[in-house]
């Protein structure tokens, strides 16, 4: 009796995280088929591309800065030794325009924006206000979901593509500023080995990509939160964790799908 | 927060957003120097390119005149065939030598154009006849090798 106790609570586990993956696909599928009001009443994306990117400038500005000012260190500090000081640029444009870049800065707004969203629908679900939206008629989904996916998806690749280029600015600011690197081979190897398609395009596609996944994350899990204090605290947790995880996945097979043959 | 306010910083962040972009585009990235212009291919076989890529630049005289487009084996002569997209503006004589050289010790290799005394010039679909292949490291160090090795040992039989 114990063995099939267990086993039924394996079968129950699984049944309930596939439900779920398919409440999640459909609820995916929900959100382009009511996105029609979050574009035709432009004012509520533009809203929650207010408070998921503009409010979020901050801390992806001065992160960045701050990456590319220690992959200056630290790069200059490995080339040194072998006497090519000059690739700092290349080292410093590359790293963050194909990784670093979109990959951080969705890492933080996952956790500035993401749960910043969930906690809000959740929340609005635990007060109810989502049930009194359908008793007047009015899809939350079309109203509140959908903005909010949109404005995270518009923000991420513009904040992705602010953090490299501050990155960038950093690495400058100590390479060529502080230690000493050539001016001109700084840039001038940097702009030899970045390609717009292969590098800055590609990041900006995974860029984008992660932007889909958080925002997806964030407004499923808020929706999908238990309606009590204690739920809306353990959706919020669910989608940094989850999103942290799917964004580093994802950022592997992306990854391998477009350096791998070059 | 007004409407207006709002509007106003949404404005300005993807402004911010797409300057940063065109930064990365323009300052960080190739796109300002891939010249989009009118180009003409032209083909050079070489018995060996050691480490040349599709992408590598075509110099002469030390400026950039086109970019190498395709390099391929070619199975009958046992040699490799790089296509060149040369810019349009610049024309070079039949009998013009192409190098394959190496950008300092360790850095990329490019090919070098040094322009003959021909009068006829390349057009599109011509083959570079004159050419010579990658200088090999190792093979420059073991001949080098080689040759003190023979010195050392015909100098010893002499005393």
């Amino acid at each position: 009796m114990k063995i099939l106790q267990t086993l039924q609570g394996l079968g129950n586990l699984v049944t309930r995280r596939i439900f779920r993956l398919g409440f999640a696909a459909r609820f995916f599928v929900a959100i382009f088929l009511q996105s029609g009001t979050a574009f035709r009443r432009i004012n509520l994306t533009l809203r929650e591309i207010y408070f998921s990117g503009v409010l979020s400038l901050i801390i992806i500005l001065v992160s960045g800065l701050f990456v590319g000012m220690v992959l200056g260190l630290q790069g200059y500090d490995t080339l040194q030794r072998y006497g090519s000081t000059e690739a700092l640029g290349v080292l410093v444009a590359l790293s963050l325009v194909r990784e670093l870049g979109p990959v951080v800065a969705a890492l933080l707004f996952a956790s500035r924006a993401g749960s910043a969203i969930t906690a809000e629908i959740g929340l609005m679900k635990a007060t109810e206000q989502l049930s009194a939206m359908e008793m007047m008629a009015v899809n939350p989904i079309a109203r509140v979901v959908a903005p909010r996916f949109w404005g995270g998806v518009v923000s991420m690749p513009l904040l992705a593509a602010l953090f490299s280029a501050m990155g960038v600015l950093g690495g400058y600011l100590v390479g060529v500023q502080l230690i000493g690197v050539d001016e001109g081979s700084f840039w001038a190897q940097m702009q030899a080995s970045v390609d717009f398609q292969k590098d800055i395009l590609n990041g900006v596609i995974k860029s984008f990509v992660f932007g889909i996944i958080i925002s997806w994350v964030a407004v499923f899990e808020g929706f999908d939160a238990d309606p009590t204090a204690e739920g809306v605290s353990r959706a919020t947790t669910r989608t940094v964790v989850t999103s942290s995880l799917a964004i580093l996945a994802a950022d592997f097979i992306l990854t391998a799908f477009m350096f791998a043959g070059a | 927060m007004t409407r207006t306010s709002i509007d106003l910083w949404v404005g300005f962040f993807v402004a911010l957003g797409l300057a940063a972009l065109l930064f990365m585009a323009l300052k960080v990235g190739n796109l300002a120097s891939a010249n989009s212009g009118e180009t003409y291919v032209i083909e050079a076989k070489f018995d060996n390119i050691g480490g040349l890529k599709v992408r590598a630049p075509v110099k002469s005289a030390g400026v950039v005149v086109g970019r190498v487009s395709e390099i391929r084996f070619d199975p009958e002569m046992y040699q490799a065939v790089v296509k060149m997209q040369l810019d349009a503006r610049y024309h070079f004589p039949r009998d013009t030598f192409a190098t394959i050289n190496t950008s300092g010790l360790l850095g990329e290799q490019y090919i070098g154009f040094e322009a003959g005394g021909d009068t006829d010039m390349l057009v599109a679909g011509d083959v570079v006849k004159k050419t010579q292949s990658a200088v090999v490291l190792e093979k420059l160090i073991s001949q080098f090798m080689f040759n003190k090795a023979s010195e050392d040992t015909s100098s010893s039989k002499t005393q």
